[in-house]
Order: structure tokens, then C-alpha cells, then sequence
């Protein structure tokens, strides 16, 4: 062996290095968030001043000038009128509903809530369930509208305020939902026919404004049919919204359908199941659970459009927020009722928000790969 | 009666000719290894065999019934044959169990009760009883891989169709999923596996078929197939895989 001669390297390990906690994550203290630096502290100062500027003015606004009880004399000067929604809450909420029956619009919205809240963890997702929602669509219709079982008749004209806003959002979506399925797999289909007809649907409305179709639905509509053959005009609007729910939903789904690796379609095939077993137990669950999110922006868009039927002389909540502003006997406190207006719109879609990103955690949890 | 017979079998993608002029028989019980380069149509030979592909000339019958486009022959030859993918392909919304009814409740109209005892059965055999309640998406590959075995096994099928079933496999859960297969040899499946395992074939197989351009180079016994293979190709094909 000579001084050339290098020897072989060779490591092996005598002991075992032992695992040890991880670094903590360094926080940032509120104070160095805040005035950390110049632009920080520049930001923070300006926000402070704009704060410190219009709070007084909010305060003295909403709480300090303001009115909670009286009538409009009392509400003529520069404080909020809170008087006026607590005088005029339920034409809010229910429109020019005949207030004698004013049960009805309440039992309908109570229900409403109540399926809602019911059909919310995903064990309560069965038939049973869609028929309890079927019944109770249907049978709030029979409630507003009345004629039958001793029930004074209420024309939909006369409908109005938040049943209107829920039974629109209920019927757009209940209805959409399933045509914009029906639309998603046709323009997947290989068939030509079905593939171009659903295109052909999807592409028109959503290149439509939902204004104009409203206009056209309530106008056209009318003068399209024969005579002696009238539709009602809330029906007119919601076959509207339905179409409109259903192309923008249908589009969505296209978007999870893709994402469904063709492996799953084969191994359900190979088990032997059909088109239609394996489009509803294999497909569609998973490409629903992928497009939670956009769909629960499309939904909440969807809500916010019930708000468009005011144009075609329907009471929505909005609608029958302005027509209660009309009383002369007040001096018409906008801010204040559109306050509460976005208040009951904001509860509805944030609440949908945060129960679609509960449902998207927890549909996750079994899926992740 | 033979379990698979293919005569002239051709299928084209396109303008590509995948397979050609394939002919082959398949006893009761027997077990087959078609291996080859990748594109050589093996794994398209097997999923015409079940009707995923479809094949356009030439005649395939499993157990005397042709497979035609026809739902009927459709449905009747996928009661026949279960099959066993590379890619698992386990459904990630259902659990372990529920992976393994679908099929029992869905397409034999079984009681549910029933389904999941016959389930549990299959999950036993594959060793993975205890993840019964889990999603797929909690097990490691080796156990997904044989969740998916025992998900086809669920439907007593007669004829076990295996589609490169351990290549998406690290490769210390290969042997996990090889003793299945083995085991299952063992009961007398009739057995098509596409696999690079040479093993596995060595062990097991009574015939392997080497393919290459869409066409049936060489089949032998594995004794002579690896001893002695007679075909250029063969013998460039195991020099590459076998080391």
C-alpha cells in the first residue's frame, strides 16, 4: 500500500439521528404589521384619520340623532329612521300581502328555512328528503296562493317581500339544478343531436342578459301564445331564472365532468354497471364535489338575481323594500330599509358560503389521494 | 368449452393498426402472461376482451358468447369477467366497502346486508378486512391495489382480466399484490395478466405470449418461453427485462 492508494469511502451510520420538533413559525407582532415601515405606517395613519373622520358622522347617523320609535314627523331631521322599519318591517318583508293573512308569507318562509336547515348534513340527503322539499314547495305555492281549503285567495300579484325572493331562489335552483345536469351530459354526449341541442341552449342564454330575458318571458311571451292561453307572470319570470340557473350550472358541471379521470368510468363499466348507474353513483358525485366552489358562487349569483324580477313588476324583498318608501307619510328613508334589505340578502348568500366551504372540507376528507 | 377465444381479432385507432390478426384460446384455468414493449396492443387485446375497447374485425367469444356492441352480450360478458387495473381506479367517494357492494346491490340487486358479508369475504382474502370503513384515498397503493382485486373478486367472476397490475406500484408493495395473484392462481382462475413481472410469470403462467406491433410474436410455457425463446424479438425483448 502506498501514499496513492486513496481510501474506498465508505458511511455507515452508528446512530440513529432522532427526530426532533420543528421550528416555531415566526410571528409578526401587530405593532411591526402596522407601523413596520414607512408605507405601513403611512397606510395605517390614513386608515386611522378616514376612520376617525367618518365614525363620528356613522355614529351620530345611526345612534346618537337616531329615531326608534315615532312616526314620520319625528323622523324629519337628520338621524336614521329606525322607527320606519320597525313600522314598516312587515311590508318589507312581505310585500302588499293582505296583512290578515299575513301568517301565510311567514309559515311559507319558516318552512322554507326549516327544509333548508334539515337537508344541510349531507346523512339527510335522501329521497325522503327531496320528496319532503317537492311537498313543500309545492304546498307553500297552495299556502300564498290560497282558494283552497278555506284559504282566502291571494293572487301572485299580490305577492310579495322575502317568500317571493326564497320561492324563486328554491324554484331556479330545484328546477335548474336538474336541466343544467340534463345539459352538462348532453353536451358531452357523442349523439350530435343531443350535444348540439344542449350547446345550442347553454350558448343563447348565457349570451343573453337575464333582464332581456325576463322582458321576454313577461312581453313575448304573452304575445306568443295563443289567445285565452295566459301564464302567470311570476311563473313567466322564474321559467326565465330556470333557464338561466340551469346554463350557467350546466356549465359548471362540464368543468368537474372533465375533471373525472375515464378510469372511473371503466372500472364501473367493467363491474358491470350502466350508463345511467354509473353516470349517478360514480360520475356526478364526484364531479359535483369538484366544482363546489364555482358552484357556490353561481348559486349565490343566482340569489342575488331574484332581485331582477322588480323590472317585470313582480314584489321581490327589493322591490317590496321600494314600494314601502312610496308612503308619503315618511320621508322616505332609503338607506336605512336598503340596509336591512342587504342585511337579509347578506345573511342568506354568506350562509351559503360558509356551508359550501364546510361541505367542501368534509368531502374532501374521504377523496383526498 | 373454452374461456376466451379470439380468432382474427383487428381493432385500428385511427389509422393505426393495433391489433392484428390476433388469435388466441384460453382454457378454463388457465393462465395467461401476455407481455411486449409499451404500444405492442396488449393491454387494447385484453379490454377488448370485456368490451372496454372495441374491437372492428374478427371474432372475440368469452365462454361460447361472442362480444358484440350489443348491451345484452355487453352486460353478459362483464358478469363473466372482472378486471384489475393499473391505475386501481378504486371510486375515492365510497369507502373501502362500499367500493366492493356497488356492484352486488347495483347490478345483482342484492340486499345490502348480503353484499357487504360477501365483501368482507374478499377483503379477508386480500388481508385488508380491518380498512373495510376507510376512503381509498387512506391506503397505500399495495392495499388499493388489492381492494380493487377483491372489489372484482365480489362478483365471482370466471375470468380475472389484470391490466399491468403492479406497475403503479413502489416496489416494495409489488410482492403484496403478487401473492394475491398467486394465491389466486393457486384456486384455478382462468387469468390474463398484462405484467413486466417475470416472476410472476415464471411461476405461475402455463402460457406466456409475447406480443409486439399489435400482432402475437411468441407463445410458449414459461420453461421454454424463458429458457428457450425462438422468435428474434422474444430474445431482444427478455434481454432488455430480465437482468
Amino acid at each position: 500500500m502506498t501514499d496513492m492508494t486513496q481510501p474506498t469511502p465508505v458511511f455507515v451510520r452508528t446512530a440513529p439521528t432522532p427526530a426532533r420538533a420543528a421550528p416555531l413559525a415566526e410571528r409578526r407582532p401587530l405593532w411591526r404589521l402596522l407601523f413596520g415601515d414607512m408605507v405601513s405606517a403611512a397606510m395605517t395613519l390614513v386608515g386611522l384619520l378616514g376612520l376617525a373622520w367618518m365614525l363620528p358622522h356613522l355614529l351620530s347617523w345611526a345612534v346618537i340623532n337616531s329615531v326608534w320609535t315615532g312616526g314620520g314627523d319625528e323622523c324629519r331631521q337628520a338621524g336614521a329612521c329606525w322607527a320606519f322599519l320597525a313600522e314598516k318591517y312587515p311590508q318589507i318583508l312581505f310585500g302588499i300581502y293582505p296583512p290578515a293573512e299575513q301568517w301565510r308569507p311567514i309559515a311559507v318562509c319558516a318552512l322554507i328555512l326549516g327544509l333548508g336547515l334539515w337537508s344541510l348534513p349531507p346523512r339527510n340527503w335522501t329521497k325522503a328528503t327531496l320528496g319532503l322539499w317537492v311537498g313543500g314547495v309545492l304546498g307553500s305555492l297552495f299556502l300564498m296562493g290560497g282558494g283552497v281549503l278555506g284559504l282566502k285567495s291571494v293572487p301572485t300579484s299580490a305577492w310579495g317581500g322575502l317568500p317571493v325572493t326564497l320561492l324563486l331562489t328554491v324554484w331556479s335552483l330545484g328546477l335548474g339544478f336538474p336541466l343544467a345536469v340534463l345539459l352538462a351530459l348532453g353536451r358531452r354526449a357523442s349523439l350530435p343531436v343531443p350535444r348540439y341541442l344542449s350547446i345550442g341552449i347553454i350558448e343563447l342564454i348565457r349570451g343573453l342578459p337575464l333582464l332581456s330575458l325576463l322582458f321576454i318571458a313577461s312581453i313575448l311571451l304573452p304575445i306568443m301564445l295563443p289567445d285565452g292561453v295566459s301564464i302567470d307572470k311570476l311563473a313567466r319570470a322564474l321559467a326565465a331564472m330556470v333557464l338561466v340557473s340551469a346554463a350557467y350550472i350546466a356549465e359548471v358541471l362540464r368543468g368537474g365532468l372533465q375533471a373525472i379521470p375515464k378510469g372511473q368510468t371503466e372500472a364501473a363499466q367493467a363491474l358491470g354497471l350502466n350508463w345511467g348507474q354509473t353516470t349517478r353513483l360514480i360520475v356526478l358525485p364526484q364531479a359535483i364535489a369538484k366544482v363546489i366552489p364555482p358552484l357556490t358562487s353561481t348559486i349565490i349569483v343566482m340569489v342575488k338575481n331574484t332581485s331582477l324580477v322588480l323590472v317585470v313588476g313582480l314584489f321581490d324583498l327589493l322591490s317590496a323594500g321600494r314600494a314601502a318608501l312610496a308612503d308619503p307619510d315618511w320621508p322616505a328613508p332609503f338607506a336605512e330599509t336598503y340596509l336591512l334589505i342587504a342585511l337579509i340578502y347578506f345573511t342568506i348568500c354568506f350562509s351559503i358560503s360558509r356551508y359550501a366551504r364546510w361541505l367542501e372540507m368534509r368531502m374532501s376528507k374521504g377523496s383526498r389521494r | 368449452m373454452n374461456a376466451v377465444e379470439l380468432s382474427r381479432v383487428n381493432k385500428w385507432y385511427g389509422d393505426f393498426h393495433v391489433l392484428r390478426d390476433v388469435d388466441l384460446t384460453v382454457a378454463r384455468g388457465e393462465r395467461i402472461v401476455i407481455c411486449g414493449p409499451s404500444g405492442s396492443g396488449k393491454s387494447t387485446l385484453i379490454r377488448c376482451i370485456n368490451r372496454l375497447e372495441e374491437h372492428q374485425a374478427g371474432k372475440i367469444a368469452v365462454e361460447g358468447n361472442e362480444v358484440t356492441g350489443d348491451a345484452r352480450s355487453v352486460e353478459a360478458v362483464r358478469r363473466r369477467v372482472g378486471m384489475v387495473f393499473q391505475q386501481f381506479n378504486l371510486f375515492p367517494h365510497l369507502t373501502i366497502l362500499e367500493n366492493c357492494t356497488l356492484a352486488l346491490t347495483q347490478v345483482k340487486r342484492m340486499p345490502k346486508a348480503q353484499a357487504e358479508e360477501i365483501a368482507m369475504t374478499y377483503l379477508t382474502r386480500v388481508r385488508i378486512p380491518d380498512q373495510a370503513r376507510k376512503f381509498p384515498g387512506q391506503l397505500s397503493g399495495g392495499q388499493q391495489q388489492r381492494v380493487a382485486i377483491a372489489r372484482a373478486l365480489s362478483l365471482s367472476p370466471e375470468i380475472m382480466l389484470f391490466d399491468e397490475p403492479t406497475s403503479a406500484l413502489d416496489m416494495e408493495m409489488v410482492k403484496e399484490v403478487l401473492d394475491i395473484m398467486v394465491e389466486l392462481a393457486g384456486d384455478g382462475m382462468t387469468m390474463l395478466c398484462v405484467t413486466h413481472e417475470m416472476g410472476f410469470a415464471r411461476q405461475v403462467a402455463d402460457r406466456v405470449i409475447f406480443m409486439d406491433a399489435g400482432q402475437i410474436v411468441e407463445a410458449a410455457p414459461p420453461a421454454s418461453f424463458f429458457t428457450n425463446p425462438q422468435h428474434e424479438r422474444t430474445r431482444t425483448f427478455l434481454g432488455q427485462v430480465l437482468h
